[in-house]
């Protein structure tokens, strides 16, 4: 990749429970300094390859490496790691002061030093007058951030936070996440963080691992996960998708029932009527200035048209491709302008730069429900 | 990637810390103590059942004999007979004295809660001697058996049904207490009157509770020594023909088939026990919400007067013993003495046992407590060594399923053998509390995993990344978050220590008398006064032990109160 070395790389790891594989030839780097999300829904593995890594649960294959040290088979005790859970862990009967102090006490360090320590760390998530309080007097927030000063407090080479951020109501989970990735970002230190939710991981990371059933689907920034998912999985967990079925044409070409679009996306292998799916998302379906000679017009009546505040959601019915609805947004504007109302015929375009085309056919999970 | 460029999937091997090896060394040694303490014993007890008095190997020739001497098999009979109407009349009589608990709003209910655990804190002899004196030769209720003798199946029935009371009151009541008050709105709703509620909403969901409530019972009262012993006249039972054979024909062979099959229906009741437990756990989701009754002033002075009733009953058994413990000559003389108390001049070893009692009940709530707790933190937080710690799950269950009469008795076999080389702690305060802890270990477990099920999994794995060990987070933090349930093992050990009689009527030496044996020694000296009165003196240690419980419990509810909220 980059000619920096890994800090953290993941070998070939594979994690049994019984006779179940709960993740499968997992390979992975992390570079030093890097804030990097393990993203996937429930029970996807991403907290047991956290774990595997913190060493709590060891993987049953592989190897893990960290600062270029083979830490495969090292309990916890022995690894550098600061860890900080979704329920916090914090320990009741301490104070804020002696929960960030836990970790320092052990240390031989001086008890000026760990009160300068603790200071500093309250200071920087802006706790100072909460030192002397007990975890149950604080709120959630509160509670994460004392969480997160005492994982930080031994200065670790690696934080680890799993799923810090789901017991805490939508407004301060907001506010947390730029706390944290702005003091990940003051210290440099190399994170990683497990979470189920695609706004957290999109808004938080540097990169970001896309796992399911054990299995890494994409690694990427999150602007290439977002726009360019490399399968019809990753589409649809990440943002709202389009799924279409249709069949490849020549070259650039896909049919769509009667419709014939052009992408720039076509993966290699795809022979001409082959199935595949077509996908575009609803932001990305072009509305203003559309006329019937643009590239990829689609001429549809709309169905239904959801407000959801800030913009319309619309359902789009193609009858020249078969029973197909399209989503699509339409700005407030859009909709004001040209007084656009359910049952009306509107013609989009989906621009040949916005489509993806994977050569499976993919079911949409909600519509199996 | 291709299959060549694989690394071979070895099974990656696990660094043991030096934490792992303390952790697995600390609950070796306490599998070790549960192993010598349980296993082998009751290993030695039963190969004794199989043997003749020289240790040749016999076959069922003991058990052949027990069953065709119809004077032993009877017991059998008798056994069944009075656990089962005892059972019966002790699950009725508590389950309406818990339904006024838990579905009135009757006046005084801390008070008559406390009236109801009162036998818990007595010697199962102490009730029976007190019925004695209520119903004896020269009773003063005598006129009410109506020309029945208390000495038989009479008295053990009533002794029991005092004696198991608290017990099954427990059982009854917090089974009542997790009904989903949902549940009842529900029924109200749509239109069903109180029987039909009663019927399809109150049953079901206690009926776990009630079985298991019985099964309890009837361990407990298959196995109890003391009622049967003083008020069993010449109606043999098991439990008294253990003693018999034992101290008054030692005929250890014998003793050894009998208490293997006084085992039967206690392994039976327990193992039943489990299986009722593991259904109990479903009935109650988390989003229940707890029942809180309406006022009714009919229902709630019916059920007032019920318990008013039945707390005189256990205040009156009670009352009588302490007053019988205090006077000259019962019922002749009545003027007040203290001459009871002075037990130089009688059998059972005199004031010495009572030290040696609270000396014996102390060492056992300490040590026990530490053992215990320590164990049950092992097997509920290490990681790793499974097998280790399956054994030890299995290993700490035992003790309940096993009567204390046949405890004792496994350790007489045990611990005398001349060529076992503990030897040494027979006849010793060391056995005795080794006896006792081992006697109380299986329910002082289950209280100390209830508690630490409470805590946070993940404390040991953040102190394990702040590289702090866990034995410091161990005494940081999980101790003092687990004072309460430390305490109330440490209560309910020592109680147990202070009245238990079973297992240490075969263990003790002159010098190791206990206050619970001397009254069983005085009562068969025919000195039921001070029977009475070294039973009180057991009722006012445990009771003061509840009570200091109680205290320290509240003022530490009070300390703690910033850092345990919710």
């Amino acid at each position: 990749m980059t000619g920096k070395d890994a800090y953290l790389k993941v070998e070939n790891l594979t994690k049994m429970f019984g006779d179940f594989t709960a993740l499968e030839d997992i390979s992975l780097e992390v570079f030093e300094g890097e804030f990097v999300c393990f993203l996937g829904p429930s029970g996807c593995g991403k907290t047991t390859l956290l774990r595997a890594i913190a060493g709590l649960d060891i993987q049953t294959h592989g190897r893990v490496e960290q600062a270029g040290k083979d830490i495969s088979g090292l309990p916890p005790l022995e690894r550098d790691f600061g860890i900080v859970f979704q329920s916090y862990a914090l320990f009741p009967n301490l104070t804020v002061h002696q929960n960030v102090a836990y970790g320092l006490v052990s240390r031989k360090t001086s008890k000026p030093e760990i009160d300068a320590r603790v200071a500093e760390l309250l200071e920087s998530v802006g706790l100072v007058d909460q030192e002397d309080k007990y975890p149950a007097q604080l709120s959630g927030g509160q509670q994460q951030r004392v969480a997160l000063s005492r994982a930080l407090a031994t200065k670790p080479g690696l934080l680890l936070l799993d799923e810090p951020l789901s017991a805490l109501d939508a407004k301060v989970r907001i506010r947390l996440r730029h706390e944290i990735k702005a003091l990940q970002h003051q210290l440099g230190v190399t994170t990683i963080m497990v979470t189920h939710d695609q706004e957290e991981a999109l808004t938080m990371a540097d990169r970001i691992v896309v796992i399911n059933e054990g299995v890494i689907e994409q690694v990427g920034t999150p602007q290439d996960i977002y726009s360019r998912p490399v399968n019809p999985f990753v589409a649809d967990f990440i943002g709202t998708m389009n799924f279409l079925s249709g069949v490849a044409g020549n070259q650039a070409q896909v049919r769509l029932g009667d419709i014939e679009l052009t992408t720039n996306n076509c993966p290699d292998g795809i022979q001409k009527d082959d199935p595949i799916t077509v996908c575009i998302r609803p932001e990305d379906i072009a509305t203003r200035g559309v006329t019937p000679d643009t590239e990829n017009a689609v001429p549809t009546v709309i169905e239904t048209l959801e407000f959801l505040g800030s913009f319309y959601r619309a359902s789009l019915a193609v009858q020249d491709a078969g029973e197909t609805t399209i989503r699509a947004d339409f700005s407030i504007n859009l909709v004001r302008d040209l007084d656009i109302k359910e049952g009306q015929e509107f013609t989009v375009a989906l621009p040949s730069d916005h489509i993806r085309v994977y050569g499976e056919i993919f079911v949409h999970a909600d519509d199996l429900i | 990637m291709a299959p060549a460029a694989a690394p071979a999937l070895g099974i990656v091997r696990h660094k043991v810390s030096s934490e792992d090896w303390i952790m697995r060394g600390i609950l070796g040694a306490i599998a070790l103590y549960l192993l010598v303490a349980i296993v082998l014993p009751l290993y030695a007890l039963l190969s004794k059942g199989f043997q003749d008095k020289d240790g040749n190997f016999t076959g069922l020739d003991n058990f052949t004999e027990f069953f065709t001497t119809p004077a032993l098999s009877q017991s059998v009979a008798n056994s069944l007979t009075i656990s089962s109407i005892s059972t019966v009349i002790v699950v009725s009589l508590a389950f309406v004295y818990a339904y006024a608990l838990t579905r009135s709003c009757m006046a005084f209910k801390s008070l008559f809660k406390g009236i109801a655990l009162i036998p818990i804190l007595m010697p199962s002899l102490l009730p029976a001697i007190s019925l004695i004196f209520m119903f004896g030769k020269q009773g003063f209720l005598t006129f009410m058996l109506f020309g029945n003798e208390i000495y038989g199946p009479i008295g053990i029935v009533m002794g029991e049904v005092i004696y198991i009371f608290p017990h099954v009151l427990m059982i009854i009541l917090i089974s009542m207490s997790m009904s989903d008050g949902r549940l009842y709105e529900a029924s109200q709703s749509l239109g069903a009157g109180p029987v039909r509620t009663f019927f399809t909403v109150t049953l079901p969901s206690i009926r776990y509770g009630l079985v298991s409530a019985g099964f309890v019972a009837f361990t407990l009262i298959i196995t109890d020594f003391g009622v049967p012993k003083v008020v069993g006249g010449q109606y043999n039972v098991l439990a008294t023909d253990v003693y018999k054979q034992v101290i008054g024909r030692q005929d250890f062979e014998m003793g050894a088939v009998v208490s293997m099959v006084l085992l039967v229906p206690a392994v039976i009741a327990f193992a039943a026990d489990r299986i009722i437990q593991r259904k109990q756990v479903a009935i109650l989701t988390a989003r229940a919400v707890p029942y809180a009754p309406t006022p009714s002033p009919r229902f709630d002075a019916i059920m007032t007067a019920y318990c008013a009733l039945v707390g005189i009953v256990i205040v009156g058994i009670l009352s009588v013993a302490m007053f019988a413990s205090l006077v000259k000559f019962w019922p002749y003389n009545l003027s007040l003495t203290l001459a009871n108390y002075d037990f130089s001049l009688r059998d059972g070893g005199g004031w010495d046992s009572y030290f040696n009692s609270v000396k014996m009940a102390s060492w056992t709530a300490v040590i026990g407590t530490c053992v215990i707790f320590t164990g049950a933190y092992l097997v509920e937080k290490s990681k790793g060594f499974l097998a280790g710690r399956a054994a030890m799950q299995f290993l700490v269950m035992m003790p309940m399923a096993v009567p204390g009469l046949s405890l004792g008795l496994a350790y007489i076999f045990f611990f005398n053998h001349p060529g076992n080389p503990l030897n040494f702690l027979y006849h010793t305060l060391p056995i005795l509390v080794i006896c006792t802890i081992t006697h109380f270990y299986t329910v002082s477990h289950l209280t100390a995993i209830t508690a630490l099920k409470q805590i946070d999994n993940e404390f040991e794995s953040v102190s394990a990344s702040l590289k702090v060990p866990f034995y410091k987070t161990f005494w940081r933090v999980t101790v003092p978050i687990c004072v309460p349930a430390i305490l109330d093992i440490s209560m309910y050990l020592f109680v147990n220590a202070m009245t238990t009689v079973s297992a240490v009527v075969f263990l003790y030496s002159p010098d190791t008398a206990l206050a619970s044996v001397a009254v069983l020694n005085m009562d068969d000296a025919g000195e039921q006064a001070s029977a009475a009165a070294m039973g009180i003196m057991i009722v006012l240690t445990a009771g003061g032990a509840r009570l200091l419980h109680a205290v320290l419990t509240r003022g530490l509810a009070r300390r703690t109160q910033a850092w345990r909220k919710r």
